[in-house]
């Protein structure tokens, strides 16, 4: 049992304290006062480790809560805006802008329910980032962004925003199938010295504390999140790279492989519950 | 002028003469306390929205609304909501002052029907 | 059970950690004390006739909503007594304003008290008070 005694050690270096625990809360998502976003609903049926999936939401207290209900109170939306100057803005070779081809943000409507996604020219996994990039370097010829510069996480949410209340949907079969199952693998295992899956806090303790933090099903359908921590926004990888970085171990790079198959994963996790537009965790 | 910083307001566009409304308002702007080190260890200069003004302006009443001082512990991304007094129809200004001797203004119109 | 030399570290960490918290002494609160004196001219304070919202955990410290309302206030001062300057903002309010209330986010570098200090149009001064808990989250993410 030399194993699970080390697991156990690990939860308690985090602080998981086992007996206190506290349910994510039934509460209604209203944006604005018209839309109404899933931050709960029945677990897919290829999840066995969950019967109900729940958005991160639900796990941060009222405070926080109330900022993402309203679009003027949620500091993320700054960022969006920022994103749509940028959308506007002509760039690269080519002379053109992202309006140049797709006209008005609202064209991308349903477009982050299915991400990541495989791409048949390419032969491979694509994140919404990875469309961005191929946008900008071969119809626009402009230099490609970073994973998470600034520009690249705005536009992100911006384009996130248009499916505001969309189910997320993305397909895990076909030539998605080998991706997702690495994805599935990866969240299972252990790693680092603290010898920590995404799996063991996220499906064996959500609603558990860890030290005085409310651990989550770790969805990503509110990505990218604005965070009271940082006061940005985050991207799906940055996050997860965090969470690695935690278990103490080595991490993957943001738009690694790795992360794609992971992100691929944990999207289906939580396919059924709304796209959120700029998600406000702690 | 700090990089991208910029205004946001939200007045509502109608009232009745004499009602109170609601104003919120939130400023990009990272709000650097002076309290934060960089990775050599030197504290990083403050850099802060000083002084928020709201003032209402109209054809025959204008008047402050609110005139708040700020320090470095007021959040990145400065965020204010209060109420105001809708005497007529006009206009409600706003100004942040940044300790780098930058001002940032806008302003929104309100109707009395 | 034979407690591995891992565990023993962690519970070694643990009581280190307990230890420190008793051992601290209590926050001294010199200088909120003078910053109020400060608003105040040092005359005394009454409670009642300001109410304070904070929450009773803020889960991050960068990002605390705060709102107070004070019926009649000309001025409100916010004090973070545990913030190494306790200073966090003062409002005055015009004659266009709508009420003496407001709302904002601040800063709290550690679990401690904010207390809101009204000066009303006589002079006179009310303060309220209310004890924030700054959570440590478990994840540095």
């Amino acid at each position: 049992m030399r194993r699970k005694a080390f697991a156990t050690a690990a939860l308690v270096a985090l602080g998981l304290a086992g007996p206190l625990s506290a349910d994510p809360v039934d509460d209604k998502l209203i944006v604005n006062g018209e839309t109404e976003l899933v931050t709960h609903t029945k677990a897919p049926d290829y999840i066995d480790g969950l019967d109900e999936i729940w958005s991160g939401w639900a796990f941060r207290a009222a405070e926080t809560r109330a900022i993402e209900a309203d679009d003027f109170d949620n500091p993320g939306m700054i960022f969006v805006e920022d994103a749509e100057a940028v959308w506007n803005r002509v760039e690269g070779g080519a002379g053109k802008s992202c309006a140049s081809c797709h006209g008005d943000p609202s064209s991308m409507k349903g477009v982050r329910t299915v991400m990541p996604k495989y791409n048949e020219k390419a032969g491979d996994l694509w994140s919404l980032e990875d469309y961005i990039n191929d946008c900008r370097v071969n119809r626009m010829q402009a230099e490609a962004w970073g994973w998470n510069d600034k520009d690249m996480v705005n536009m992100t949410a911006l384009i996130s925003v248009q499916s505001r209340g969309m189910p997320m949907n993305v397909a895990i079969d076909g030539p998605a199938k080998p991706y997702w199952e690495k994805g599935r693998e990866m969240y299972y295992t252990r790693t680092g010295q603290l010898e920590l899956s995404c799996a063991n806090c996220h499906e064996d303790h959500y609603g558990d504390m860890i030290r005085a933090d409310h651990l989550s099903q770790g969805q990503i359908n509110g990505f990218p999140t604005y965070r009271l921590k940082n006061a940005k926004l985050n991207s799906i990888h940055a996050r997860f790279k965090g969470c690695v970085r935690d278990t103490r171990a080595a991490t993957y790079k943001p738009g690694s492989p790795e992360f794609h198959a992971l992100e691929l994963y944990v999207a289906s996790r939580g396919n059924g519950l709304s796209v959120e537009g700029v998600a406000v965790r702690n | 002028m700090a990089k991208g910083v910029k205004p946001r307001v939200k007045v509502p566009k109608s009232a009745a003469a004499g009602d109170v409304v609601t104003i919120k308002t939130l400023i990009s702007h990272k709000m650097e306390s002076g309290q934060r080190k960089d990775k050599e260890g030197n504290i990083i200069p403050r850099s802060i929205i000083n002084r928020f003004t709201c003032d209402f302006v109209g054809a025959s009443q204008s008047g402050n609304v609110i005139d708040v001082q700020l320090s470095g512990a007021i959040s990145t991304n400065p965020y204010f909501e209060f109420e105001a007094k809708v005497p007529e129809s006009g206009e409600f200004k706003f100004t942040w002052y940044d300790d780098d001797g930058s001002v940032y203004e806008t302003a929104k119109s309100i109707t009395v029907a | 059970m034979t407690i591995s030399r891992r565990e023993a570290l962690l519970v070694g960490a643990g009581g280190l950690v307990a230890g420190a918290a008793v051992a601290l002494p209590l926050p001294v609160m010199a200088a909120a004390e003078d910053a109020i004196a400060a608003f105040t001219g040092g005359a005394e304070m009454a409670e009642g006739g300001i109410t304070l919202d904070a929450p009773e955990i803020a889960e991050n410290g960068n990002t605390v909503p705060v709102g107070f309302d004070a019926p009649g206030a000309v001025e409100v001062a916010i004090f973070a007594l545990g913030n190494p300057n306790p200073e966090v903002a003062v409002f005055k309010f015009g004659p266009m304003a709508g009420s003496q209330s407001a709302k904002t986010r601040i800063r709290l570098a550690k679990t401690q008290d904010v207390v809101a200090v009204a000066k009303m149009a006589d002079g006179s001064f009310a303060s309220a008070r209310r004890a924030v808990k700054v959570t440590i989250g478990g994840c540095g993410g």
